[in-house]
């Protein structure tokens, strides 16, 4: 295995490459750095942020220097890759009601499909989380089929709702705040990734699996049932 | 001790309440959120006697009107040089003043600076999201913005004198026209050019300036080729550059990941400084080593504890003020 490529970030970071282009094998790579260099608890290292091809690492520069945290982090490698890594998989309940996925039918339109097949590909799909970013608990799921995969729009819809599954490219979110968006909309979910006021309150870790299951609008919660 | 009420009179937009900061929750899509001037803020609690810099007010360039509705409180104002009035008192700049029932402050944009601070001694109560009260702008979480109507408390507060009066702003707190940065990560994709014209030409803040971050203008710094990078993570004062080849300097609620590829990150210790700067001001970037930029932090970091140190300390008597305040330039012209 080569070395990735490590690199300064301002006075406290330093971010570990692995390659340019996005796929699975260097997905895994960045996960497994993630979670050895977490149990590592290298000397002044406060922080890992993982993405998808890279990983910054976030240390306190009165305490150690890039210098220091690239030497620990080569020492760890060449890394061990878990073969079969036990898998959390939600489960997550979405309503593909018309009158309450705005976009569905422009994708159903564009891609040259029918709504239900536009539905049983998002249905189909086995999504990762493979790394949060934009606004709090905004986890980006990677592994949408091609046969439903749709640019984003132009401009941005101003004022989207929390709730709403959105999808762009091969990514589909779930939106947790209020935001302008150039996803299209296919669908409302009553599962909040942000789920309390707890110390840990996201839903979802990097990594994990994600699978949509059909929900009918009645057994939306009443706020989301609403056009 | 005593307990006070304010009620808002008027808040002009951005206004929010901010602690230190929301730490550790980068991976989860989390900004640390916080000061947009970090040191003022602590200085603004070291001024009015607070060990620990808790909550307090961001004031941006709009102003606020907040009006004591019950009790008496001391404050401290510091930041960017602001216009204060303080029941019958005017001033400008750092200032520690006793509210009383009755008064109002008046914060407005003054001669320099974007941002200053109101800290009370003693503490606000205010909601806290994941252990913080500092408001994410987009989301509004935290203890949120300030706008009219909105009344919040401050317990256990304390009023002395002799800690009333103004203070010099020290030059660390001042705003600064060489902005250090280290070049990366994405430097490869764009042409030597432009890599060139980043660290040696003028910027402009415009006014496209809020806390997610601030757009310059200054020379197209063009791509290599128009390629598209895998979103990667994002830190306070990442410089990325969109396809038109404009850059944005990421500030306090930046999102934390993105596919712009970004030529350089701005240190730590100087991204607050510009962050103070206006819309129409200028500054270059200054390339650093990422040994140099260590240096640079850490002897920031034992100024900036030398002048909290003097700022905490109650000043008695005038001559004990002016004393203190030739102590701090001392420090900072010896130092910088």
């Amino acid at each position: 295995m080569n070395l990735p490529s490590f690199k300064p970030v301002a006075d406290y970071g330093v971010l570990i490459e692995f390659g340019t282009r996005e796929s699975d094998d260097l997905y895994k790579l960045v996960v497994t750095l993630d979670k050895t260099i977490t149990s590592a608890n290298i000397l002044g290292v406060v922080e890992t942020v993982p993405a998808l091809v890279n990983l910054l690492v976030i240390f306190d520069p009165l305490v150690t220097t890039h210098t220091l945290v690239q030497s620990a982090v080569t020492a760890l490698f060449p890394l061990k890759i878990p073969k079969n890594s036990k898998q959390t998989i939600h489960r997550v309940p979405v309503c593909y009601d018309m009158e309450l996925s705005p976009d569905l039918i422009e994708v159903a339109k564009v891609k040259g499909l029918s709504v239900d097949a536009v539905i049983a590909a998002h249905l189909s799909a086995t999504l990762r989380v493979s790394m949060y970013g934009f606004a709090p608990g905004f986890a980006y799921l990677s592994g949408l089929p091609e046969a439903i995969q749709v640019p984003r729009k132009p401009s941005a819809i101003r004022g989207v709702p929390t709730g709403r599954v959105m999808i762009a490219g091969p990514q589909c979110l779930i939106t947790t705040v209020v935001m302008p968006t150039g996803w299209s909309i296919i669908g409302r979910s009553p599962v909040s990734i942000i789920q309390d006021d707890s110390d840990d309150p996201f839903l979802f870790r990097i990594g994990d699996t994600i699978i949509f299951e059909r929900m009918h609008r009645n057994n939306l919660p009443i706020e989301l049932q609403a056009k | 001790m005593t307990k006070a009420r304010f009620k808002v009179v008027f808040a002009g937009p951005l206004v929010s309440f901010q602690d230190q900061g929301r730490f550790g929750h980068l991976r989860f899509g989390v900004s640390t959120s916080g000061p947009m001037d970090r040191f003022a803020h602590r200085a603004a609690h070291a001024l009015v006697g607070n060990s620990n810099a808790g909550s307090a007010i961001e004031v941006s360039l709009g102003g606020l009107i907040l009006e004591c509705v019950a009790g008496e409180a001391m404050l401290t104002v510091a930041g960017g040089g602001f216009s204060v009035q303080c029941g019958a008192t005017n001033t400008n700049g750092w200032t520690t003043q006793i509210i009383r029932r009755g008064e109002k402050l008046t914060l407005r944009a003054g001669e320099w600076g974007s941002w200053c601070y109101i800290a009370f001694a003693g503490q606000l109560t205010l909601d806290k999201w994941l252990g913080s009260t500092s408001t994410h702008s987009m989301s509004g979480f935290g203890a949120g913005k300030l706008t009219a109507g909105v009344e919040f408390e401050v317990q256990n507060s304390e009023v002395f004198n002799s800690r009333c009066g103004d203070t010099l702003c020290p030059n660390a707190a001042r705003t600064t026209d060489k902005v250090r940065m280290i070049v990366g990560p994405q430097d490869q994709y764009f042409n030597l050019e432009a890599v060139k014209y980043f660290c040696s030409k003028p910027f402009e803040l415009t006014d496209a300036f809020d806390r997610m971050g601030v757009r310059l203008s200054g020379p197209k710094l063009l791509l290599k080729d128009a390629l598209s990078i895998p979103s990667e993570p994002i830190v306070r004062g990442s410089v990325q550059i969109s396809g038109d080849g404009v850059p944005t300097v990421l500030l306090a609620d930046h999102q934390t990941t993105g596919g712009y590829p970004k030529i350089a990150t701005v240190l730590s210790v100087d991204v607050d400084r510009l962050a103070q700067m206006r819309s129409g001001d200028t500054f270059r970037f200054i390339p650093v080593s990422a040994e140099d930029a260590i240096a640079a932090v850490r002897k920031h970091y034992s100024t900036c504890e030398a002048i909290l140190d003097d700022l905490a300390a109650p000043k008695a008597t005038l001559a004990e003020k002016l004393q203190s305040l030739n102590l701090i330039d001392g420090i900072v012209s010896a130092i910088d």
